[in-house]
């Protein structure tokens, strides 16, 4: 590239601009659901089931009806017999479809019993107490290891459906999904072991805790056309979902995406479009439901609570020869992405350490239980298995007594090799060597491993977790954009990706900006709305800037081709006469040339040749990102208090397309993962009622808890990816958990296998 | 009832339930600025200023407003752009839906202690959740514009 | 949600002390903690008219307010003064700021809530609490009544005193785990212990300065403790003479700092 031809190019990639909609956010303008909702919306309520387990033997909703300002009490009789899966994911999905809009059978509390619409929020909640249910309370499940062929059954109806019958699923088991990956004999390989370590880790069912609670509203327009204006990271699968839900034609539903407060997966379910939408078909008026924060924490889609148990086989020099995993995932009262998180649990654990790896096998089942149904959460499964592969090659560091970091380096995959756990992907771009190298030295690894004894008593000590996610899902994931020539040569770009805050748009323009060597200010981006946007499966699986940015990428490559065409058609010269220049189009000896803005004048004139282009594309590979994180706590041994003292977290996402929004999502999903270690410790009661149902009984990390998070990256360059990118939203909530757990062993002793990490665990040992 | 407060330095007056927040009020007034992220007082999205101070609008009855100062940050736009370029060179602010409490906390910090140390910005936000950023460049952000600020007011 | 049909701000004690006689009435302070129970009452009672939230410093006493919030105690001149900056430290953990400009001290003292960090302080430092027709009380005493419709005016905190306050919490901003207050006057010293999950008690009264260890275990086995979301009561009763010996040595270097 030229430097004339780089100077043309304003934000373009590797270049930390601002996002596009920061002076509307930052000056408080209304551009959420909640802020441009039709004044005359109906309030959606909801009355939640409190039993965990139960069927509905009577209800009467007569007196709930006859209240002023009530529009409608809906009750299971009716709504559509048909069911369907809140998850958004490509069709045909892999969750079971297990739903119906109200159910008779309410399978975990907070199951929703009665849907209430009313003028005002007052008259919904007054109306809801006057409903009168008689329950018929089962047997719950509560304990995941209790489920699989219990006699109590979760799901016994006739029109429970798997589309995806291969994944195992089978509801007269309470399973969701059953299956086994393996290469080479892992009994054989573990046996030839000189260590083996076996032990049983788990994670919590962690909520995500956008800001913005899970919120719709929906309204007939003037085709009799159902649009759903949703805070959703999927608006073609919600398209779907409500039009199955509804038991309508899908070219009867809309949806609309406006800014996003947040959704780090949770939004990736439509866990509440459906109610304003039956609302709203059975009244015709427009309805809008907005979930407490309570309803957000009790019913909604947090991560799925796995338990693994590991065995991990070395030979004395370190060397790391087998790998055996089975996890047992607990989904809940639904199916919702209960198949395929389970599945990264080992497939984005075990590949880490390919380059000894003589065998692995990774088994799995994800079971039906009477809690919550779980859903998509940053990190999607991969976040719990690795805190399970990364605390067990911790421990063999120490049986070993070898420096952790030390054993990391000898066994992890290198760059171009295969990994086996990996679908047998080829590892094209990988820095994980140098992340390791740069983590160790801006943590001071050498002179803090393992810990040292403060002047106050207090120990301090470090702990290392190593990462790797992928770049959205091979063979499925489909982003399209359209770009169009507009006046004076802007761009105007359609994307259906979601930016949720993560600054896609930005990121995407950027891309954009670098392809048409324009600045990034001459792109604008509009979505997501399903009528006019491309198709986009949506804004998950770290799947943007991989799948949607090589989508830009592609169409830009269109609309040169088109400028071309013009320009060369105005100069009255051949397309192989002219050079693309960003702002011109010029011949080759520059004797002549046309602007953008002509090009752009003459294409609105006349039927000239429309300047825009749609192009689509996907991946045959996802591309793993990888990461090592670093921790640094100060213990209190007489409390077992912990306080995070530092956290570094040096990542290879391929090339780094805006270096101030992946910092920023490193930060934050560090915090996430942080939070997650220490802080966050949902819980239910013995009933199966959720007990850290706000956040004064859920603590996320507030800014005192976490004064020092650094983030550098060690990029490489993935051929398959948009400028060398790869991806960076979720990977970075996975070396928390382990690096946190190993730095408080450094310093106690005391090994914590289960999450949280609790200063009791600490002091008075982990109990099971 | 009815309560007169002045809003934004206009005086406004709006028909409400005895039991009605002052972040209801607000909403309905369309300072739509003013969110709400929990029912538990934790999360500082729905800050706004009252006579000056800092306060949670979910918490503060609506009635007890009558004859009071409020502001938001529909009324401190300028200061807001001020901030906001803060927190947008940074990339700082993601989703934005915690945005403008935490700006209209770090406003009264600005008028309360200019010169706060990174420590004491962190404890003076403390109560302003974010789940996106991980804090660190929200605090870079907030230490620029506070230098700024005690630029003006003089050494 | 707290529901109620008609609002008062009242213009006299006496008009609220009325008012607050049927059970339907409510007195609302900060309005933190009650509009999150689902009380549903007639009438709200408000005293922020009543010139209620000032402190002042006699020759040996601080007279505080009802209305006064968590934060003009946290940030008062005279008390960080008086008190080596206990106020600042064993408020600051709170929520946050604007919770802070909410939350009342006679709102805290009032509902005598377990997990209080300003009752386990003010226990400690055997605070009054001024009620409109009873006239003081011992915080002591009042601590231990059933919530009556009498009217706190003030809370008087005797000076002369030096005290410290330690917890342990789930994350910054947590209610603690557990709390410990210790306070030392001439009749030498009180400790306290709040979040056991429990209303605040006083677990030694008069104790020497410098009791041996051995104390503070028996102290601990003595006291009752409970389990919640946040703890066990094994964990409480094992970092609770850790906390004890932490604040009851706090209190001397106060002493020797600030006097």
């Amino acid at each position: 590239m030229s430097e004339a031809k780089k100077s043309r190019v304003i934000g373009g990639i590797g270049k930390p601009v601002p996002k596009k909609d920061a002076p509307a956010l930052l000056t408080g303008k209304p551009v959420y659901v909640a802020d441009i909702a039709p004044k005359d919306c109906l309030c959606v309520k909801l009355l939640h089931s409190p039993h965990a387990h139960a069927i509905i033997e009577e209800i009467d909703v007569s007196r709930a009806e006859k209240l002023p300002g009530v529009a409608c009490v809906i009750t299971y009789k009716d709504v559509p017999d048909e069911r369907f899966t809140q998850a958004g994911q490509t069709y045909p999905e892999f969750s079971p479809y297990d739903r119906l809009i109200l159910d008779r059978h309410l399978r975990c509390v907070g199951d929703p019993v009665a849907i209430v619409a009313a003028e005002t929020e007052r008259q919904a909640l007054a109306a809801m107490k006057l409903i009168k249910v008689k329950y018929q309370v089962l047997p719950a499940i509560l304990d995941a290891k209790e489920a699989m062929d219990n006699p109590t059954l979760i799901h016994p109806e006739e029109n429970w459906r798997a589309l995806v019958p291969s994944c195992g699923a089978d509801n007269r088991r309470n399973l969701v999904a059953a299956g086994e990956d393996a290469e080479g004999d892992i009994e054989a390989e573990l046996a030839a072991c000189d260590i083996v370590i076996d032990q049983e880790y788990s994670s919590q069912a962690n909520q995500q805790c956008m800001m913005e609670t899970f919120r719709a509203f929906t309204r007939m327009d003037y085709y009799g056309r159902l649009e759903v204006v949703s805070s959703t990271q999927v608006p073609f699968h919600v398209r779907r979902i409500i039009a199955n839900a509804l038991n309508v034609p899908k070219s009867r539903v809309r949806v609309v995406k406006p800014r996003i407060g947040g959704g780090f997966g949770a939004k990736q379910t439509a866990v509440c479009e459906q109610y304003p939408a039956i609302v709203t078909m059975k009244t015709g008026r427009p309805a809008m439901i907005i979930y407490t924060r309570e309803e957000s924490m009790t019913l909604s889609s947090p991560r799925h609570a796995m338990t693994m148990h590991v065995r991990l086989g070395a030979m004395k020099d370190g060397t790391i020869r087998a790998i055996d995993l089975h996890t047992l995932s607990n989904t809940g009262a639904y199916g919702e992405h209960g198949p395929t998180t389970v599945g990264l649990s080992g497939h984005k654990s075990i590949p880490l350490y390919t380059h000894h790896m003589k065998a692995f096998r990774f088994a799995w089942h994800t079971v039906y239980t009477n809690t919550m149904s779980a859903g998509a959460y940053r990190g999607y499964g991969a976040t719990q298995g690795l805190f399970a592969v990364e605390s067990a090659v911790n421990e063999l560091a120490h049986a070993l007594h070898m420096d952790p970091a030390k054993l990391r380096e000898r066994n992890i995959v290198r760059e171009g090799e295969v990994m086996p756990a990996y679908y047998g992907e080829t590892a094209q771009s990988c820095t994980i060597d140098r992340c390791i190298a740069h983590a160790k030295e801006m943590i001071g690894w050498e002179e803090k491993y393992p810990s040292r004894t403060m002047d106050n008593g207090h120990v301090r000590a470090v702990g290392m977790a190593l990462a790797m996610q992928g770049s959205g899902i091979s063979h499925v994931d489909t982003g399209a954009v359209m770009i169009r020539l507009g006046d004076e040569g802007i761009y105007n770009m359609s994307i259906g990706a979601t930016d949720m805050g993560t600054g896609c748009d930005t990121i995407l323009a950027q891309i954009a900006a670098q392809s048409l060597e324009c600045s990034v200010d001459n792109i604008t981006v509009h979505g997501v709305d399903t009528d006019t946007s491309p198709y986009d499966c949506g804004s998950y699986a770290s799947s943007t800037t991989y799948v949607t940015g090589m989508a830009v990428v592609k169409t830009c490559e269109e609309i040169r081709k088109k400028i071309i065409r013009v320009g060369a058609k105005l100069l009255d010269c051949r397309e192989d006469e002219v050079l693309f220049e960003g702002d011109r189009v010029v011949k080759v000896d520059e004797s002549a040339f046309v602007t953008l803005s002509q090009i752009a004048e003459k294409h609105m004139m006349c039927g000239v040749e429309d300047i825009s282009a749609c192009v689509s594309s996907g991946s045959e590979v996802s591309p793993p990102p990888f990461m090592c994180g670093c921790a640094e706590i100060d213990l209190d041994p007489l409390t077992g208090e912990v306080k995070l003292v530092d956290y570094v977290g040096v990542v290879d996402c391929g090339t780094v397309i805006n270096p101030n929004l992946a910092k920023r999502q490193t930060e934050g999903g560090l915090l996430q993962g942080i939070g997650m270690a220490l802080y966050e410790r949902p819980t239910i009661d013995h009933l199966g009622r959720t007990v850290s149902n706000s956040f004064l009984q859920y603590k996320i990390p507030a800014r005192i808890d976490a004064p020092s998070i650094r983030v550098e990256f060690e990029p490489s360059y993935e051929p398959t990816g948009p400028f060398g990118a790869k991806s960076i939203g979720e990977i970075v909530i996975n070396t928390p958990s382990p690096a946190i757990a190993d730095a408080v062993y450094n310093a106690s002793g005391v090994r914590v296998r289960h999450l949280p990490i609790t200063s009791e665990k600490i002091l008075l040992g982990e109990r099971e | 009832m009815n309560v007169e407060f002045t809003l934004n330095g206009r005086k406004v007056s709006a028909a409400i339930e005895a039991d009605d927040s002052l972040f209801t009020v607000l909403r309905g007034l369309g300072m739509y600025s003013v969110k709400c992220g929990c029912e538990t007082t934790n999360c500082g999205l729905c800050t706004v200023h009252m006579d000056g101070k800092a306060v949670l609008s979910c918490s503060v009855p609506a009635a007890r407003c009558a004859g009071h100062a409020i502001t938001t940050l529909e009324g401190l736009q300028e200061e807001a752009r001020r901030l906001g370029e803060c927190l947008a060179g940074e990339g700082a602010e993601q989703c934005g839906f915690c945005a403008p409490g935490m700006m209209m906390n770090v406003f009264a910090l600005a008028k309360e202690n200019p010169r706060a140390t990174e420590a004491e910005i962190d404890a003076y936000l403390a109560g302003n959740l974010c789940r996106c950023s991980g804090y660190v460049s929200q605090r870079r952000a907030v230490k620029k514009y506070l230098d700024m600020v005690a630029g003006e007011v003089g050494a | 949600m707290a529901k109620y049909r008609s609002y008062v701000l009242a213009s006299t004690l006496e008009e609220a002390y009325a008012l607050n006689q049927k059970k339907s009435s409510v007195i609302v302070a900060g309005n933190m903690w009650l509009r999150m129970c689902g009380l549903n009452k007639q009438t709200a009672i408000d005293l922020s008219a009543l010139h209620l939230d000032e402190i002042e410093e006699t020759e040996n006493t601080f007279v505080v307010g009802s209305m006064t919030t968590l934060r003009q105690l946290e940030t008062h001149p005279g008390l960080h003064a008086a008190f080596g900056g206990v106020f600042a430290k064993a408020l600051a953990p709170i929520v946050g700021t604007q919770f802070r400009n909410g939350a009342t001290v006679g709102g805290s003292v009032y509902s005598r809530f377990g997990f209080s960090d300003v009752s386990a302080l003010l226990l400690a430092l055997d605070a009054e609490v001024v009620l409109y027709k009873r006239g003081a009380v011992k915080l002591a005493d009042y601590q231990q009544e059933a919530w009556d419709r009498d009217i706190i005016t003030h809370i008087r905190i005797p000076k002369g005193q030096t005290a410290d306050v330690q917890s342990v919490r789930v994350s910054g901003t947590d209610i603690p785990t557990l709390v410990c207050a210790a306070a030392k006057s001439e009749r030498g010293v009180r400790i306290v212990l709040g979040a056991r999950p429990a209303r605040a008690v006083i677990v030694a009264d008069g104790l020497a300065p410098d009791a041996p260890a051995y104390v503070y275990e028996e102290i601990a086995e003595k006291t009752a403790f409970g389990t919640n979301l946040r703890a066990s009561e094994a964990y409480r009763r094992k970092i609770a003479p850790v906390l004890m010996a932490r604040a009851v040595k706090g209190c001397q270097e106060v002493t020797q700092d600030e006097r």
